[in-house]
């Protein structure tokens, strides 16, 4: 079991559900409530990672963020050095790569508050931010849990991108899913099927954690 | 379309296929021939009428595939010993066994590059302008392995080694200098000759005794339902007009013929 590896990921998944909720929340929030008639294009970019192949991504990023775009070079006159081998690529590959899978969860369930309890807040006196923050967000939690748990887990299982723009640097870019794939070409299926059989406990762990959490008939969770 | 219609087309569909797959061989290949093998296939099929289907990969991949029952009929790998063990496992055809090429790493970087290959070879690496080195992942890729004996050779593996960036195979590695992510990689020099880099770098030939030599050795599986014109692809590859192919994309001749 590659330990480093394993960290390296979680730490990835980590940063990446925070980096999406900071930025999720108020996507979400204009895609629910926004009146906008081409909401509809922003809602098709949002879920674009679900249908393109993650090696569209990982070409976009070794191409447009290399140093032979004028992307890229700005990014290595700020930081000394291209996105691409670094932890940092990795964070914006996954944080496009596991959009989708915060924003829905988070829109469908400001979608589910009540108008009409948005409309009492408002009629109190309360402005549209104040609103948002003292109703729609605590009665979201749920979905901002779910939102939050999924785009970890996908980030988890992330493998195309990592693998064309990684370079599989031990501790910086060799997450646990390349590692697994190391493992099985050079032939330690030994090695690759106890960290496989690791992640998919995991997995498997976060997405019972979401959906008992969603389950309807649970009241433990006593602030839904 | 009526239904009748459609049906005969997939019969028709079906019967062209057929005749198609039976003069048809796929082929396993390491990354480094990526370009040698496109064209010299492409020869091959214009007057045999067998086409040549190829699949590139790091050979320690090909080689795990083949293991688990990949429908190839030929493995051409960039070292001799994978085919090797391919024979003790009763995989590979041993008297198929042929060492059509002997394959040589280069030191590349962009042609805006400043750094002084002619002058410094592998020390021009220790410039700290090198941010990146890009190789095959040694784990499974032979350019890999040779790559890293090379920067040993050198002496410069120890100052350099946080500074690599590994290619899942060699053509990777190729891709991750030649977009700029890399400042310089070492790559096969058959990617440096490919139509695709060339004039977009320089290059410094790696001395021959700075690595184990990459004797490339091809194959015929056992388990192919074509071994004949599999082993009549691998005799076509022994005529001079296939070896002056190999030569113009950086392979030298083998020396020997392996046991």
């Amino acid at each position: 079991m590659n330990w480093a590896a394993f960290w390296l990921t979680v730490r990835l998944a980590a940063v990446v559900s925070g980096v999406l909720i900071i930025l999720g929340i108020p996507l979400a929030a204009w895609i629910t409530f926004s009146r906008a008639r081409w909401k509809f294009l922003v809602e098709a970019v949002v879920a674009l990672p679900i249908v393109l192949p993650p090696t569209v991504l990982g070409f976009y990023v070794l191409t447009m963020l290399g140093s032979r775009s004028p992307m890229g070079r700005w990014w290595e006159s700020l930081t000394g050095h291209t996105l691409a081998f670094t932890f940092e690529g990795l964070v914006i590959g996954s944080v496009l790569y596991s959009l989708p899978f915060a924003v829905q969860p988070f829109a469908a369930s400001f979608g589910a508050v009540d108008p009409r309890l948005i409309q009492a807040s408002q009629g109190l006196g309360v402005g549209r931010l104040g609103t948002f923050w003292r109703v729609v967000l605590p009665l979201s939690k749920a979905g901002l849990v779910t939102g939050a748990m999924l785009s970890f887990a996908h980030t988890l299982g992330e493998f195309g991108v990592v693998l064309m723009v990684g370079g599989n640097i031990p501790g910086v870019t060799r997450t646990i899913s390349v590692d697994i794939y190391d493992q099985v070409q050079a032939g330690n299926y030994a090695a690759a099927n106890k960290t496989a059989f690791i992640l998919l406990l995991i997995s498997f762990l976060i997405l019972s954690l979401v959906y008992g959490l969603n389950r309807k008939a649970w009241s433990v969770w006593s602030w839904r | 379309m009526k239904l009748r219609h459609i049906v005969v087309f997939l019969f028709l569909s079906l019967c062209l296929s057929t005749i198609v797959c039976g003069q048809q061989i796929t082929v396993a290949a390491a990354a480094d021939l990526n370009a040698a093998l496109t064209e010299l296939t492409g020869k091959y099929s214009a007057t045999s009428g067998v086409a040549v289907k190829l699949s590139f990969g790091a050979s320690g991949n090909l080689f795990n595939q083949i293991q688990n029952g990949a429908p190839f009929d030929l493995f051409f790998s960039a070292d001799e010993d994978y085919p090797k063990q391919l024979i003790e496992k009763g995989l590979g055809e041993k008297d198929s066994l042929y060492r059509y090429a002997v394959g040589r790493i280069v030191l590349w970087v962009p042609a805006d590059s400043k750094l002084d290959l002619e002058g410094k070879g592998l020390q021009a690496l220790l410039d700290p302008a090198v941010k990146k080195i890009a190789i095959a992942n040694p784990q499974h890729a032979p350019y890999g392995r040779a790559a890293e004996a090379a920067l040993r050779h050198a002496g410069v593996y120890d100052q350099i080694h946080e500074r690599l960036v590994l290619g899942e195979n060699v053509s990777q590695a190729a891709q991750f200098v030649e977009s700029g992510n890399a400042q310089a990689g070492i790559v096969a020099l058959s990617h440096a000759m490919a139509p695709a880099m060339k004039g977009k770098g320089k290059t410094w030939e790696v001395p021959l005794d700075f690595y184990p030599p990459l004797n490339q050795a091809a194959i015929v599986i056992s388990r192919s339902q074509q071994k004949g014109k599999a082993a009549q692809f691998l005799e076509y590859l022994r005529k001079p007009e296939a070896t002056e192919v190999l030569r113009k994309y950086g392979f030298t001749a083998p020396v020997a013929e392996p046991r």
